[in-house]
């Protein structure tokens, strides 16, 4: 069952409440979307860990329904 | 479970540059480990592809191994470096050429 934008949307900014989240949706399947969020809780996070929270927001669907989640993120510009 | 650990540490330490991946270095089965791929041979990094496809105990294992729900992962040195998307992001920003150079990983083109 692919995910819905809407949903990853919703799901992320749950965790991540000041977060601006711009998906697209890369093969119109709902399995291949692509994200770009910024977050001021970001700050001080390597990519790595940053992707993290992201993936931690999506409650263990990355890999399971959502196949593909091509991810940037970043933190807001002071 | 911690045999597969210690299967995957045996696999991160054995040589410089490891990526679990779907496929081979020649023949990968997924875009993103193809991107990959591409990218550690256009900067002539050898590296060793380890088939999660044929392994479904380290293809589940490296997932809670490193935190990181997907495959591809990079390893550089024992050191888990991200997936596709982060690698091609330090690729295009020169950040992982500088990486390899840290860890004294020869690349052959001077990319910018």
């Amino acid at each position: 069952m692919p995910m819905d934008a809407r949903e990853i949307e919703a799901m992320i900014r749950q965790a991540l409440p000041d977060a601006t989240v711009e998906i697209r949706d890369l093969a119109g399947d709902g399995d291949h979307y692509a994200a770009t969020v910024v977050s001021a809780a970001f700050k001080g996070k390597s990519r790595v860990q940053q992707h993290q929270m992201v993936y931690g927001a999506l409650q263990g669907r990355m890999g399971g329904v959502l196949h593909a989640l091509a991810l940037t993120t970043g933190v807001p510009q002071e | 479970m911690t045999d597969v650990n210690s299967r995957i540490e045996t696999e991160i330490q054995s040589q410089d540059v490891v990526v679990f991946m779907k496929g081979t270095p020649q023949f990968p089965m997924c875009g993103f480990s193809g991107q990959v791929a591409q990218i550690l041979n256009y900067l002539g990094v050898p590296f060793k592809g380890v088939n999660v496809l044929e392994d479904m105990e380290i293809r589940e294992g490296i997932k809670a191994y490193s935190q990181w729900p997907t495959i591809p992962q990079v390893y550089v040195k024992g050191e888990f470096v991200g997936g596709c998307d982060i690698t091609r992001e330090m690729f295009q920003s020169g950040e992982l050429q500088q990486l390899l150079s840290e860890k004294g990983i020869a690349t052959s083109t001077a990319a910018a």
